[in-house]
């Protein structure tokens, strides 16, 4: 089993290539096709939220395993942009205060099993999400 | 990149790779100038290749789709891949304001039905 993979985020063109190695993990996991997209779409929010507030960051990729022998991803967003002055309308579906529709926290909790977020105002955000094989 | 073809008054945009954020971007321009250009009536958008459309591709395609309108052309996205449509439906994304077929001929389909009843009505 691969380790974790860090992948830094400063390019648009590094969202492709984060969900892209996504899928690839998500496929060795055992994914369903389904799922592998459903989880590079997750990936593809919260990197794009990564290059539209932060600027920069990095998604990290892990495979995990759960206590009881489910197989399972972790998808982290790291950034030290702005952090999220409100969680709550955040996750609200249709608010943004960027370039895109709104839908990329909420839409990102939809796809995974499991999301945390964290934030703090000045210091950046970090999003964990979890996937595990059905 | 995507090249956009010209068939008849009909523009078609294969979109063959994963997009970054600029590609989207550069279509969307080169779209616009050749509704214009060649006065297509029609663009059909075919995302057949794509194994994601999130929230940012979608709200592209959707300004491409109401720019070209604007510009008297309509147009219809191609090929959405089953998994993808699942994804989009999770995300709370919809396309309900553009029009959809299943592939390429039924996309050319839906423009001939769409020109023929502009002409009649």
């Amino acid at each position: 089993m691969s380790a974790e993979e860090r992948i830094p985020i400063f390019h648009e063109r590094d969202i492709v290539q984060a969900r892209q190695r996504g899928r690839e993990i998500a496929a060795e996991r055992g994914f369903s096709t389904r799922d592998q997209t459903l989880i590079a779409t997750a990936i593809s929010e919260v990197a794009r939220n990564i290059v539209v507030y932060a600027r920069e960051g990095h998604i990290v990729l892990a495979p995990i395993d759960s206590d009881d022998g489910r197989r399972g991803i972790s998808v982290t967003a790291i950034d030290h942009g702005p952090g999220i002055a409100n969680v709550e309308l955040a996750m609200r579906d249709g608010f943004s205060t960027g370039k895109s529709l709104g839908l990329g926290l909420p839409g990102a909790r939809r796809l995974m099993d499991d999301f945390e977020i964290e934030t703090a105002v000045g210091q950046g955000t970090t999003v964990r999400l979890r996937k595990w094989v059905k | 990149m995507v090249p956009v073809l010209k068939y008849g008054d009909t523009l078609v945009a294969t979109i063959v790779a994963a997009l970054s954020d600029e590609d989207l971007e550069q279509l969307r321009a080169e779209v616009i100038d050749k509704v214009g250009r060649f006065r297509a009536r029609g663009v059909i958008i075919d995302v057949t290749a794509l194994d994601v459309l999130d929230s940012f591709a979608t709200r592209t395609i959707r300004g491409i789709a109401s720019t070209a309108q604007l510009r008297g052309a309509d147009t219809v996205v191609v090929g959405i891949q089953p998994d993808v449509a699942v994804a989009m439906v999770q995300l709370g994304l919809t396309l309900d304001d553009i029009e959809t077929a299943l592939d390429m001929e039924d996309g050319m389909a839906l423009l001939e039905a769409r020109r023929r009843s502009r002409r009649v009505g």
